[in-house]
């Protein structure tokens, strides 16, 4: 559904990715993980068009996504939920929403299966987004992508500061959208919730993918944790 | 004349002052609170709009009311077109920053002033009235026109107040406004945003330059005292507060009819000064400046 080959990024003249090379299939589940700083964040806002990649290939379905203007990327059906949530934290929970449909041209049908999935947003709908709690936050965050329809979404770190009971609401709709064929890169560092979805692991190290392994034969004492999450 | 029709006069010359006053202050609002460029060259963008509207009433035939109702829709759209062109040629090579951009519009104020002075010559000229109608009040008579500009500016206020809080447009405008990246990333394309909002904000202080031409005269260095005035109104008014703005716009026009009627006009330049110089004392942000619009 996604592949990247060989990309190369960076911010000005620091290179950060690394001949990097990962794929996201079809109605499955990719953890990212790695260290502070390894470069997880960078690979998705390089494959959203945020970062020019300077070397290799985004191909998205089919369609070489490499290069595009970055407003042009998640009309091809890329949705996004930044780490630290990054909502319009001035606009209101439904002004946040309309967006996310204005960029695929979504109307009422998404916005209800959306508003469905999370009726905690229904119930705040004309609050300003910035005054919602961080579990809402990231409900609105990803709420947000979904509006897209997307046939691949990206998640940065979203269980981050999060208590059990968000996390698991988070699990649960990265499993619905599985079953309906979506493709999934999820940045995770905590290890229970990657084992509790993941389908395969990537572990990258220092801009570039070190290893991929089927989550099936990893357990919570695989030597890739240690490797390189350090836990 | 006793002094309550006195003070009447000078309220509704100040109403007229604030109401152009408010529609050039809120184009460089508007530009800063979404782009976070001070626009120097904003004084200029309104001197084009009056010279070319002394332009189009030479070249269209008929009754004076005819050329200005041309001048007041091909004016601010040519001036928006140069600010567009601005903002894609230069300002976006810069990258938007600060400094860079500062330098950059008064680079483009010279320009502008210099390509006025070819074109135009250093001569103020008057541009006719559409119409010259007076009305008549107990106490004296005044300008239908200038009642006219009034209701015009409120009404356009309202229009670009309707375009930001109720529309789409608006709504892709705010977003861009709070976080361009994450817009970008939701379809935004920023590049047109920023063209966009850049030639608003200079539609709008030539539409302002339109309104008051027959009442000012147009001149190619008539740019510099619009510029500092809405400067002092956007400072007072908070940056990138719209409401902020017209409240500002309001407060500087009257206390200036007030004052320049009574005392002198130079005067009224002092208080406004001095109100800046408070106002950044006391309430750096301006006195709606936590508002964002
Ligand atoms: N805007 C930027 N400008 C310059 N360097 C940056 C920028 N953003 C990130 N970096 C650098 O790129 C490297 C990778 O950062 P990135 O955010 O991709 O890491 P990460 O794997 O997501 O880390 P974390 O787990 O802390 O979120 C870091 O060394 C970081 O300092
Ligand atoms: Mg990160």
């Amino acid at each position: 559904m996604l592949t990247l080959s060989g990309i190369d990024a960076g911010y000005g003249a620091v290179q950060v990715l690394r001949a990097l090379t990962i794929e996201a299939r079809t109605g499955e589940v990719l953890c990212v993980m790695g260290r502070n700083g390894a470069g997880k964040s960078t690979m998705l806002k390089t494959i959203m068009g945020l970062v020019p990649a300077t070397a290799g290939s985004i191909v998205l379905d089919g369609l070489d996504v490499t290069g595009l203007p970055a407003h042009e990327v998640p009309r091809h059906g890329i949705g996004y939920v930044p780490q630290g949530r990054r909502l319009f934290a001035e606009l209101t929970v439904a002004e946040n929403i309309e967006i996310g449909l204005m960029t695929r041209r979504r109307g009422q049908r998404t916005r209800e299966e959306v508003l469905t999935l999370f009726p905690r947003l229904r119930e705040r709908l004309n609050q300003v987004s910035g005054t919602l709690s961080g579990g809402e936050q990231q409900m609105l965050a990803i709420a947000r992508a979904l509006c897209l329809e997307p046939k691949v979404l990206l998640l940065d770190e979203p269980t981050e500061g999060l208590q059990p009971s968000m996390i698991a609401l988070i699990r649960d709709t990265v499993v619905a959208l599985k079953a309906t064929g979506v493709a999934t890169i999820l940045v995770e560092q905590r290890v229970d919730a990657v084992l509790s979805v993941a389908d395969r692991v990537a572990f990258m190290t220092g801009g570039t993918v070190a290893e991929t392994v089927d989550a099936a034969g990893l357990t919570p004492a695989a030597p890739q944790f240690a490797a390189y999450v350090g836990v | 004349m006793s002094f309550g029709p006195f003070l009447l006069l000078a309220l509704m010359e100040g109403m007229v002052t604030s109401a152009v006053l408010a529609l050039a202050a809120v184009g460089l609002s508007l530009v800063f609170g979404i782009m976070r460029v001070v626009n120097v060259a904003h004084g200029e963008f309104f001197m084009l709009g009056a010279v070319s509207a002394w332009f189009v009433s030479q070249w269209v035939p008929g009754p004076p009311a005819v050329a200005f109702v041309a001048a007041l829709i091909l004016c601010p759209l040519f001036v928006a077109a140069i600010a567009a062109l601005a903002d894609m040629v230069v300002l976006k090579r810069l990258n938007y920053q600060p400094e860079a951009t500062i330098v950059a519009t008064i680079g483009l104020l010279y320009i502008l002033q210099q390509a006025a002075l070819s074109f135009y010559g250093p001569d103020a000229r008057p541009v006719p009235a559409p119409f010259n109608f007076r009305v008549q009040l107990p106490w004296f008579g005044y300008s239908g026109y200038k009642i006219a500009v009034v209701a015009a500016s409120a009404l356009v206020l309202l229009g670009v107040w309707r375009l930001l809080a109720k529309s789409r447009v608006g709504l892709i405008m705010r977003a861009t406004q709070y976080d361009r990246e994450t817009a970008r990333a939701f379809g935004i394309n920023v590049d047109r945003v920023y063209a966009g909002v850049f030639a608003l904000g200079g539609g709008l202080a030539a539409l302002a330059a339109v309104l008051i031409v027959p009442i000012q005269q147009a001149h190619y260095l008539m740019g510099t005292d619009p510029l500092l005035l809405s400067f002092i109104v956007v400072i007072i008014g908070g940056l990138g507060s719209l409401r902020g703005t017209v409240i500002a716009a309001l407060l500087i026009g009257l206390s200036d009819g007030v004052i320049s009627t009574f005392f002198a006009p130079t005067l009224a330049k002092i208080v406004a000064t001095l109100l800046v110089a408070l106002v950044l004392v006391f309430r750096p942000q301006g006195l709606f400046g936590r508002r964002a619009l």
